[in-house]
């Protein structure tokens, strides 16, 4: 065995008495530590996540870039070295310019990259100001060309000229928080509903019990659209982003509540609970402090395997021009112009928004699997 | 019988509150439907009288309090099957609706067979043959179905289709065949066009059927019972087909109820895309427009159909498993 396998994991011989008094937490970090694809998962998404947070910085250009003379060109290939500029062999990160190419009868402009036009292509390169966090100006971006005035569009431009990359990068802000903070709102509904049901029983579990079977009887989708569609057109995007987000999360609480509820009614009668309430814990307590702590990798598993059916719905709500609109950029909206076919046969590099969705769902799939499995202590 | 009248109870309970919910749809947006019918005639130029607006006012029910207003809405659609109109196609809702619901249920019905046929076959394969090639292909499969938008599938096969044959197969049928009587040529054009829309709204479903009936066939195939019926010598076939399968059976059964709703809304986006005859192009058109009554109708039949699929459902569990029977009765 090589160091670095041992790393983290306790050689052979302590290993016994190390899981016997391993903490919960460093039990379930060693289980999921065994599934290479949610390891590999759990990266993405925190690569996801410093794409929400330093969204200005990290995009090329600002949202509101738009080049009018290369609408819809295609994705430029980053290259290391240049052995056609003339002068031989030469590093260097830059791309190619475009020639483009007006058809005269159908007017459409086609693009070829241009070997001999060089964009010098440079790290923490100066462009458009922006305020990091809305609060520190700043002017730097990751990636950029080091003239902003030249065309460095790696993934192509739309069809009004913005940079795809840009746009993904804002619509991934987007996207993805709405699914954060749907799941978020629709947990904590869920956990204080599920738990007060579970717990006290009764009358109020069945209560709530019905109330959860009635919403869950009403068909989800339609009743997205019939919300969705009913908020005022002239909405600003801010709003509508918060109440898109709440109707996802009202309708979506129901199931967690459903589970949380199950594993309170599981555990009320065990011996930890009766010994809390001979102590005199107040019922708050004894819920959110000694009962919900003993599951709580389970609900972080169910969390995560239900955002993506959230950004899913977002993605399509907002596709089908229900959800979010333009100026505000997600991914749905962003699939919106490959929609019409006329467009997307030119351009299909419109459809990389979409690819990103799959990964993303995929990822956070993967996560709440893996989680989910490390999280059973029948498999340890 | 308890089960019976108790599922039946609930039916009517969630019926109730589906039509409440539906009728706050219908009234969110601002305005009601003789102002947005005012506003239309406003731009063509004519104008209501207002004894025309009086009467209409009243014949939809709209002066009274929200609560009257509801109950004008609820009475006429029990009493008289009156749905009310639609003014982006100044027409019934009803005949909006019942042109278009043949169209829909035959798209829907094809679809829901082939992705039981399709996803029953796939995953007692990929149970049977756990860890085989088919079965890593089957759950990658499965997996990318439930990732992936329907709607993006839709986009994919499009732009395949323009990049290969040059246009899109779009409607039920080509111009040649739509006003022949019915005929061999006729039916395999309907299969060239129908197998798009098939592929796009029934992805998402069978996926994720495929993994369901694996995950329960593989928990049933370890029970003792299984191993006990192998060492007797009882063929694999046989031993599958006698137990198993039947437990394997229940998510096609208890999934009768929300299959509907999950088709129309790939309907919506094929429709959309590919303009067919059907419903959810029409739903979609009129949640923009806030065409209120035809989109809470459409709305409230759609959840009809589910909330009578649940009974269904439930009725089959219930007979199929009489677990599910005892255990509901406590």
């Amino acid at each position: 065995m090589t160091l670095k396998e041992t790393e983290g994991i306790p050689p052979e011989d302590d290993r016994k008495t190390e899981r016997a008094t391993a903490s919960q937490r460093q039990l379930v970090w060693w289980g999921f530590k065994k599934h290479r694809l949610a390891l590999f998962s759990a990266w993405l998404l925190i690569g996801m996540l410093v794409a929400v947070v330093f969204t200005e910085f990290l995009a090329p250009f600002d949202d509101r870039h738009r080049d009018s003379d290369y609408t819809a060109a295609p994705p430029q290939v980053l290259k290391l070295w240049d052995t056609d500029g003339g002068e031989g062999f030469q590093w260097g990160l830059h791309v190619d310019g475009y020639t483009s190419e007006q058809d005269p009868r159908s007017l459409r402009i086609t693009y070829e990259a241009d070997p001999e036009d060089r964009v010098e292509i440079g790290f923490f390169v100066k462009g458009e100001e922006y305020e990091l966090f809305g609060l520190i100006p700043w002017d730097r971006h990751l990636i950029g060309p080091e003239d902003p005035e030249d065309p460095m569009y790696l993934l192509g431009t739309t069809t009004d000229g913005k940079d795809l990359l840009t746009d993904l990068v804002y619509a991934t802000r987007v996207s993805a928080s709405v699914g954060i903070i749907g799941v978020a709102l629709a947990f904590l509904l869920g956990v204080v509903l599920g738990a007060v049901s579970g717990y006290f029983g009764g009358w109020i579990d069945n209560g709530i019990q019905r109330l959860i079977e009635l919403i869950m009887a009403v068909p989800s989708i339609p009743l997205w659209l019939g919300l969705a569609a009913a908020l005022p057109v002239d909405m600003g995007p801010v709003m509508r982003y918060f109440i898109i987000t709440t109707i996802l999360a009202l309708v979506a609480w129901t199931g967690l509540a459903r589970e949380v509820r199950g594993r309170f009614l599981a555990m009320r009668s065990e011996e930890f609970v009766t010994s809390a309430m001979l102590d005199g814990s107040s019922h708050r307590r004894i819920m959110f402090r000694h009962m919900l702590p003993s599951f709580s990798s389970h609900i972080i598993a169910a969390l995560s395997l239900s955002i993506p059916t959230m950004i899913l719905a977002e993605t399509a709500l907002s596709w089908l021009g229900l959800g979010l609109r333009p100026p505000a950029i997600s991914w749905g909206v962003q699939l919106q112009e490959a929609s019409k076919w006329s467009v997307l046969s030119g351009a299909p590099w419109l459809l990389i928004p979409g690819a990103v969705v799959v990964i993303v769902v995929l990822a956070f799939n993967f996560v709440g699997d893996g989680l989910r499995d490390a999280a059973d202590p029948y498999k340890h | 019988m308890q089960f019976l009248g108790r599922r039946v109870f609930y039916m009517a309970a969630t019926l109730l509150a589906i039509s409440l919910v539906v009728f706050v749809i219908i009234s969110l947006p601002p305005g009601d439907f003789v102002t947005a019918l005012e506003a239309r005639y406003a731009v063509q130029g004519t104008r209501l009288t207002p004894d025309e607006v009086a009467q209409l006012r009243a014949r939809y029910g709209l002066d009274g309090n929200v609560f009257q207003q509801y109950w004008h809405w609820f009475s006429q659609i029990v009493l008289h099957g009156d749905l009310g109109m639609s003014f982006e196609h100044q027409k019934p809702v009803k005949e909006v609706i019942g042109a278009r619901l043949g169209a829909t249920l035959g798209i829907s019905l094809i679809t829901l067979v082939v992705t039981w046929v399709l996803a029953f076959a796939i995953g007692i394969y990929s149970a049977v043959k756990q860890r085989s090639i088919g079965d890593y292909a089957a759950t990658t499969v499965g997996f990318l179905g439930l990732a992936t938008p329907n709607f993006l599938i839709a986009l994919i096969f499009i732009y395949f289709s323009v990049s290969w044959f040059g246009s899109v197969p779009s409607g039920l049928c080509s111009p040649e065949w739509c006003d022949a009587s019915w005929n061999l040529g006729k039916l395999l054009d309907l299969l060239g066009h129908l197998w798009i829309p098939m592929i796009v709204i029934g992805t998402a479903g069978v996926a994720g059927l495929i993994r369901v009936i694996r995950n329960n066939l593989l928990d049933e195939l370890r029970r003792p019972y299984v191993t006990a019926a192998r060492a007797r010598g009882v063929p694999e076939g046989r031993l599958l087909r006698r137990y198993p399968l039947r437990v394997a059976l229940n998510p096609f059964v208890s999934t009768i109820g929300w299959v509907l709703p999950v088709l129309l809304v790939g309907d919506i986006v094929t429709g959309q895309i590919l303009g067919l005859p059907t419903l959810g192009p029409i739903l979609l058109g009129a949640l923009k427009s806030q065409d209120m009554y035809l989109a809470g109708s459409i709305i409230m039949v759609l959840s009809l159909v589910t909330v009578i699929g649940t009974l269904i459902s439930d009725f089959l569990l219930g007979w199929l498993d009489p677990r599910i029977r005892l255990g509901n009765q406590r």
